[in-house]
């Protein structure tokens, strides 16, 4: 493996560092921003502030995180990249025991058990889940063909990926828990059945109808749609009717599906968040209030925006969790529409070049991993920007590189470092 | 596996679709949908009114009359209420229990965060009780606002009242400025001068976080503005004069109105029953507000310029001078005291001139006196000859003033009535009536209505021999002048001369000696010469009106004065001894009359002046 260091370093991919440096930066101004108060304005690292006096603001602990984030990136590309692939399985067992232990070790903080305290530092293994599942899965499907393989394989396979997020909701968190659905981007890159994604997105689809309209006008247009289709192609109604059938037959099912999941298997505040998103006036003061302000804040930025330190909303506390959960409210007041474009064009940049890096892996190993990270880091950003603007349920889960927050920071820096360790040595790889 | 390998194009439409969605979906809310900034301002920004200092009202000697003085609120912060002791706070404020948790009730629904008011205009003793103990009740304080207070018990009906402004003004554009709960005007000057009165708003906007509390000015006060204090009125009110009239007046139903001529100012303006202007102001004033609307006696009614009488003998002087500038009469013309045409008043000396006719009030001399104005054989068709002669006629009058508004800085003036040709068509048919049918005109009866202020302007117009000013109250606003349009003269059709003619007449009818029916108002013993003229208004309803008018001294006229007592029967013998005392008064600044004084005032307030 002993290649020279300035060997190493040209194969690493420096586009995508660029990327993550440059949105480790604004996620680290917007920290700034969000943690800025006009009365007491945070002194910065020279005004003679004691370390401890320093730690209560966000934006200095921020720095510290990013610090670590560096030297584990040192660490992450010093590895043997094989190592990833070999202790996969390895990392997954002790994660799966980590996630086992932690409500019954960890103190209740907001809710949930899944924080573990180490000293100073606070970490939720849920976060690192995500890296390590992406690892086993990988090497898994790197022993399979899921196009073309048996049940079992297919059933290992969803086990591996569902086991996390189980033991993950069981410990009360269930937002982290539905980042793994995003795997199913991956699996889908590596040959699973379209129809799995596409009912999958029927089903929300219906959810989200069947709170919107009577269930009878959805039952009555639902079939009409297909009595439509049938009587235009009699041929059709000859060679699919029991598909037909079974389709329709499904799909009134969901329909009453849903109130079924709805009202047992949501649970209130879930249930309350699906509400809200119909509808922001139903909760104005519970998650309501989140998505009602956070809208205004984003809302009232225009074009360009207040001026870096000069929005009122976030500035002023009407949005909560502006450092972490709602860190996109800060980005949208201050810097306008403007910013938040950056913003997502920054997004579009990083995702497509992680799938040009995956894409280019000989190895089904290292291809599904680097869809896995892609998948991941597309899923926090889809869900945590579309519930700031009300497009998507609150959840609370981060917006990659800018929340504040050491494990999350850690996590998609890991997640990222090990698709670029494996990256380097691909040509290793080819001369072996 | 080509296959395969394109699903990443899948994979990045995918990617792709989502963050479009977000663009736009971001687009409209920041861009596109104003509504988002408006709603970040609603949360933030805290509009903080100003409210200046209104204007003083002065009267023409610089006492004044109307100031501000601050009152005191007792405001609460509910999220600031910590163990209230209820008992003790409400034995300090005289509060029932009951009351005081309503009111807290009523400040939590408004805001948990800001003040509101929870008793208004605390009372002195009140006040002390609670401000010591103000330190033991965590989330009450105590906020000074200004409110209308008077030094003077006079005047109420030109002073008019501020009040909070109502829901139905608020809708208005004139009102925008206004927000629920300011003051304004209602009635009177308050209301006439509110512009100036009020002065500037000033607004501070303050920011606010998601508690409420305080964080600083807007963009450092860029949008603030500073209040500017409301300009002052100096009004053209004698305030002695108008405390002495109010004095006559007790107890009476009527009006007076006094003029300076030279100049149409106001010197007072009395119109009764009475009523205290500090009545309206203060707590408890909605009570006392509707106590006074739903008396029978209807004190809130403004009666110099909102009731209009038949002027009665007083306008025959009007009549007079319409027809000598006609030419169909001269000072000199005698006509029989013909008790045919009209009945006379009492049996007196033939009316061989002018000036005994009006000394004497003929009622047959000025029927003929009009006869003569109107009917001038315009038209063979006697009908259209009474049409043609009265629209000329009513011309001539109208250039007094009378018919119209005049114009008073005051909202509530009534235009009287002088009959067109028009109404009399209307009333009996087009051909359908001829002098016979007007000429109880003649002696200012009939279809004919004039208010107090116009009679009185009629006086100031004779004692200018032949222009007038428009009355009004207000000589100087803050450091200016008064309003322009009071600055101007307005000239009668009627030439001075004929003004001259007529004013012997008016001099005899105080002054003339035996028969001169208003020789009550004689000033003859301090050597001024009062020109006057008495009348009395039949009234249908009952009791005779008095009036007299009158002015002096006759050849430099400082006051102008008309006083119309309701149901006083004959004109000379209550109304001209009273315009002689407020003459008296104004002229040598005291009055010495205790036969007249005793006479008019009578020993309670509720005592109407009789019959004579």
């Amino acid at each position: 493996m002993a290649s020279s260091p300035a060997r190493y370093s040209r194969s690493i991919d420096w586009v995508t560092v660029l990327i993550y440096a440059l949105m480790l930066g604004l996620g680290w101004l917007s920290v700034y921003a969000a943690s800025y108060s006009p009365d007491a304005p945070a002194g910065g690292l020279f005004s003679g502030q004691s370390f401890a006096e320093l730690m209560q603001y966000n934006w200095f602990k921020q720095i510290l995180w990013i610090g670590t984030a560096l030297v584990l990136i040192v660490v992450l590309l010093v590895v043997d990249y094989k190592a990833y692939d070999t202790f996969a399985f390895v990392l997954y067992g002790a994660m799966i025991m980590l996630l086992i232990i932690t409500p019954f070790i960890a103190r209740p903080i907001a809710g949930s058990r899944s924080w573990l305290e180490l000293g100073p530092v606070r970490l939720q293994p849920a976060e690192f889940a995500k890296f390590i599942t992406a690892l086993a899965v990988s090497r898994y499907m790197a022993s399979i063909n899921l196009r073309y393989q048996n049940f079992r394989d297919q059933l290992v396979l969803a086990g591996l990926t569902l086991l996390p997020p189980l033991l993950i909701i069981a410990a009360n968190e269930t937002g982290q828990a539905l980042v793994f659905a995003a795997f199913l981007l991956a699996y889908f890159r590596e040959g699973m059945s379209p129809l799995i994604l596409i009912i999958l997105a029927a089903a929300g689809v219906i959810l989200i109808l069947a709170l919107l309209v009577p269930k009878v006008w959805l039952i009555g247009a639902f079939t009409l749609i297909l009595v439509g289709v049938f009587a235009f192609n009699t041929k059709v109604l000859r060679h699919h009717l029991p598909v037909a059938l079974s389709v329709w037959a499904v799909v009134i099912g969901m329909v009453f599906g849903v109130d079924f999941f709805f009202n047992q298997v949501l649970q209130p505040h879930q249930r309350k968040r699906i509400e809200v998103l119909i509808n922001p006036s139903a909760d104005p003061l519970g998650v309501g209030w989140n998505v009602t302000q956070s809208k205004i804040a984003i809302g009232s930025g225009g074009l360009v925006g207040k001026g870096f330190l000069q929005g009122t909303q976030t500035k002023f506390d009407f949005v909560p969790e502006q450092s972490t959960d709602f860190i996109f409210c800060t980005v949208g007041e201050e810097w306008g529409w403007l910013g938040t474009t950056v913003v997502i064009i920054l997004f579009m940049a990083l995702l497509g070049r992680v799938l040009y890096v995956a894409e280019r892996q000989k190895s089904v190993f290292g291809r599904t991993y680097g869809y896995c990270v892609a998948s991941v880091i597309f899923f926090h950003f889809a869900i945590n920007i579309g519930m700031t603007i009300g497009l998507a349920p609150v959840v609370g889960i981060p917006l990659p590189l800018f929340s504040y927050g050491g494990s999350s920071l850690w996590s998609f820096t890991t997640l990222l470092f090990i698709l670029l360790a494996i990256d380097a040595y691909r040509k290793q790889d080819l001369v072996r | 596996m080509q296959y395969l390998e394109d699903r990443k194009y899948v994979v990045h439409a995918i990617f792709l679709v989502v963050a479009l969605v977000f663009g736009v979906r971001l687009f409209y809310i920041q861009v596109l949908d104003g509504s988002y900034k408006l709603a970040a301002d609603r949360n933030t920004l805290q509009r903080l009114v100003q409210v200046p200092y209104r204007g003083l009202i002065y009267d023409r000697n610089g006492q004044i009359l109307v100031q501000n003085t601050p009152v005191y609120d007792l405001m609460v912060v509910p999220r600031e209420v910590k163990q209230l002791d209820s008992a003790r706070f409400c034995q300090l404020l005289q509060l029932p229990l009951e009351e005081l948790r309503t009111a807290l009730k009523t400040a939590r629904a408004y805001s948990r965060v800001k003040a509101s008011p929870l008793v208004q205009n605390l009372s002195t003793p009140e006040l002390a009780a609670i401000q010591d103990n103000l330190i033991d009740f965590p989330g009450f304080s105590i906020k000074a606002r200004m409110a209308r207070s008077y030094r003077t018990e006079n005047m109420a009906h030109a002073l008019g009242y501020v009040g909070a402004i109502t829901p139905a003004f608020l809708e208005k554009p004139k009102y925008a400025k206004y927000q629920p709960g300011d003051n304004l005007g209602i009635t009177g000057l308050e209301s006439y001068y509110e512009q100036k009165l009020m002065g500037r708003r000033g607004v501070q906007y303050r920011m606010v976080n998601v508690r409420g509390i305080e964080k600083g000015a807007f963009r450092n006060g860029e949008f603030d503005t500073l209040s500017v204090a409301g300009q002052d009125l100096h009004t053209s009110i004698d305030i002695e004069l108008q405390k002495y009239g109010e004095l006559l007046m007790a107890g009476k139903r009527g009006s007076i109105v006094a003029l300076d001529p030279k100049t149409g100012e106001i010197l007072a303006l009395v119109s009764a029953p009475l009523y205290d202007p500090s009545i309206l102001s203060g707590k408890g004033m909605g009570n006392r507000y509707m106590e006074l609307l739903n008396n029978p006696e209807r004190p809130l009614f403004n009666r110099p310029l909102m009731a209009t009488y038949p002027p009665g003998s007083v306008f025959k002087l009007v009549n007079e001078l319409v027809a000598l500038q006609m030419g169909v009469v001269t000072p000199e013309t005698g006509f029989d005291c013909n008790w045919k045409l009209v009945r006379c008043t009492h049996r007196h000396e033939p009316p061989r001139n002018l000036s005994i006719a009006i000394k004497n009030s003929c009622n047959p001399y000025f029927y003929q006196v009009m006869r003569a104005s109107v009917l001038r054989g315009r038209s063979t068709n006697k009908f259209e000859d009474a049409r043609l002669g009265l629209a000329e006629w009513r011309r001539q009058v109208m250039s007094f003033g009378l018919g119209n508004k005049l114009g008073v800085d005051m909202a509530s003036e009534k235009k009287g009535l002088i009959p067109s040709p028009e109404f009399y068509d209307k009333l009996r048919g087009y051909h359908h009536w001829n002098f016979k049918t007007v000429y109880s005109l003649s002696i200012g009866q009939g279809e004919i209505g004039i208010t107090g202020l116009q009679m009185a302007n009629v006086m100031a117009t004779i004692a200018n021999r032949g222009y007038y000013y428009t009355p009004h109250f207000v000589r100087g606003i803050g450091q200016g002048g008064p309003l322009p349009e009071y600055t101007q003269r307005h000239i009668t059709t009627v030439d001075q001369q004929h003004f001259e003619a007529l004013i012997p007449g008016m001099c005899a009818v105080v002054d003339g000696g035996r028969g001169a029916t208003g020789s009550n108002a004689s000033l003859a013993r301090y050597g001024i010469a009062v020109a006057g003229k008495t009348g009395t208004v039949q009234n249908p309803h009952g009791d005779d009106h008095a009036t007299f008018a009158a002015f002096a001294p006759a050849d430099d006229p400082k006051i102008a004065i008309a006083v119309f007592i309701e149901n006083a029967g004959f004109g000379g013998s209550s109304a001209a001894p009273m315009a002689a005392l407020l003459m008296e008064k104004y002229l040598r600044g005291k009055v010495n009359n205790p036969r007249w004084e005793n006479w008019l005032i009578g020993p309670g307030t509720e005592r109407f002046i009789v019959r004579h």
